[in-house]
């Protein structure tokens, strides 16, 4: 079974947000909410500067905090490429998930339950891409299986230098950021 | 340097994002003054002191319901998706504090009523012959008494580590990170139980057993704390950040004057000279513990909703 993830690369990104509009009217995100979003990231004292962006949403955590938490098995991991979900129909809206994440990635829907990001999964089981990645207009998002040694996503992190968001809160994310150099 | 920009709609993205409100540390002081009850009336089942018809043992069980149940009211109402919380009782999570928590809850109720039939208040006696005669028989069974003051022990020991547990299982937000946590908040719960049973005892010598032994769950309760931030100052940086909200920070001034001074080393001088027969015995000092207790559990559950693994 595929274990889905994406690799985006912070080089290409301009922050046009077109993930961020693309997400919301393909989930139907109420107003108000995001399940994606951009961080700008400036370092460095002038003139000696750098700016990094990127396109953030849930990590799709290998060792989820929010799964661990959740005391009805609302947020749980999907056989269908081992995806973070969350089952509204059984969520009672505790918000222990939402204190849990480090990335802040959770909202309570207005409906009265956690919510997030999917990758987009009605889509996957079409055959497509996220909504983000397939209207990124200058392909900084890849996505694919990162159990697949020949996947698209394997390949750009076998080749480039990435890194994950707060790795020392011990979640291991998925989705990973290409930085600007090639491996050594 | 480094700045970051966050371009979303979303107020729960944004780099501190508190989820809980009042509700949160109202539910964690109740459960842990019941939790505590539940302590100390099993010991008094044990020990024999309900014998006594003045006994708070006649209280604790009915206060103990009212007061869970309020606790839970307000745990209800913190709910979101209020209409699915049934859901909790269709599954067992094993990773989860909140459903260990809410199955153990469900076990407190049946043993709360049965330590109220077993020491039945003069009102519910004189108004329900059939309920003193049930009452009369479980007082007729050592077995049953022994059992119901050792399930009040063992259910309140793990009620009151539950409270602290909840908030250290989220290892996002830093300052709730150690396990003292449990440890911690059941002796706080412990310490608030014994100054309520200070207040409502009739019998002196329990109030006298209880305030002494107030002196001590308060003093291990400063040592907790002394440990607990120890431990944060001496872990990583986000750590270090946020023991800092409560040595420097927003909340040092609550922390330090209501939790720690009035909270605690005023009650401990309060009841060491009560004990020492160098003042009389007034309700200034359980009054303190009580408002202590809820303040430590609204600093602890606001401060620890502003840390996070980003740093500040």
């Amino acid at each position: 079974m595929a274990r889905f993830g994406m690799v985006i690369d912070t080089s290409k990104c301009i922050g046009c947000m077109d993930c961020v509009a693309a997400c919301k009217t393909e989930n139907d995100v109420p107003d108000g909410f995001c399940r994606d979003w951009i961080v700008t990231e400036v370092t460095g004292v002038f003139p000696d500067l750098s700016m990094e962006i990127r396109s953030e949403r849930c990590n799709m955590c290998d060792n989820p905090p929010c799964v661990h938490c959740c005391p009805t098995g609302a947020s749980h991991v999907s056989d269908f490429g081992k995806l973070v979900q969350i089952n509204a129909d059984m969520c009672i809206g505790c918000k222990a998930c939402l204190a849990a994440c480090p990335y802040g990635a959770r909202y309570t829907h207005p409906d009265g339950y956690a919510d997030k990001c999917t990758f987009c999964d009605h889509r996957l089981k079409v055959g497509q891409d996220p909504a983000c990645v397939a209207v990124c207009p200058t392909h900084c998002m890849h996505f694919g299986d990162l159990d697949d040694p020949n996947s698209e996503v394997t390949e750009l992190l076998n080749s480039r230098e990435s890194k994950t968001l707060l790795p020392e809160a011990g979640t291991e994310p998925r989705v990973h950021f290409l930085t600007d150099k090639a491996k050594q | 340097m480094r700045e970051y920009t966050t371009t979303n709609t979303n107020p729960l993205v944004d780099l501190s994002h508190e989820v809980w409100g009042w509700e949160i540390p109202v539910y964690l002081f109740l459960g842990g003054l019941v939790a505590g009850m539940m302590i100390i009336s099993g010991y008094f089942f044990l020990s024999g002191r309900w014998r006594n018809r003045d006994s708070s043992s006649y209280v604790l069980p009915a206060l103990s319901l009212v007061l869970l149940s309020a606790g839970m009211l307000a745990l209800f109402l913190d709910l979101e998706h209020k209409l699915y919380v049934w859901r909790l009782y269709l599954t067992f999570e094993v990773t989860s504090p909140m459903s260990w928590g809410s199955w153990i809850l469900l076990l407190v109720y049946p043993v709360l009523i049965a330590s109220l039939l077993l020491a039945l208040p003069a009102a519910l006696r004189e108004r329900s012959p059939s309920l003193a005669k049930l009452s009369d028989r479980i007082q007729a069974r050592p077995s049953t008494v022994r059992s119901i003051g050792a399930l009040n022990i063992a259910l309140g020991i793990m009620v009151g580590i539950y409270t602290g547990i909840l908030l250290s299982a989220l290892g996002a937000r830093p300052l709730w990170s150690s396990a003292l946590l449990g440890p911690l908040f059941l002796v706080s719960g412990v310490s608030t139980a014994a100054a309520l049973v200070d207040l409502v005892a009739k019998d002196h010598a329990e109030r006298d057993l209880v305030s002494r032994a107030d002196i001590g769950l308060m003093i291990t309760e400063l040592l907790f704390i002394a440990l607990f931030l120890i431990g944060l100052m001496n872990t990583s940086k986000v750590h270090q950040e946020a023991a800092g909200l409560l040595l420097g920070g927003p909340f040092t001034a609550v922390f330090w004057v209501l939790v720690v001074g009035l909270g605690l080393l005023v009650p401990i001088v309060i009841q060491t000279l009560t004990a020492t027969h160098r003042i009389r015995h007034t309700v200034v000092a359980p009054v303190l513990v009580l408002v202590g207790g809820l303040v430590f559990r609204i600093v602890m559950v606001s401060a620890g909703q502003l840390t996070h693994w980003t740093p500040m």
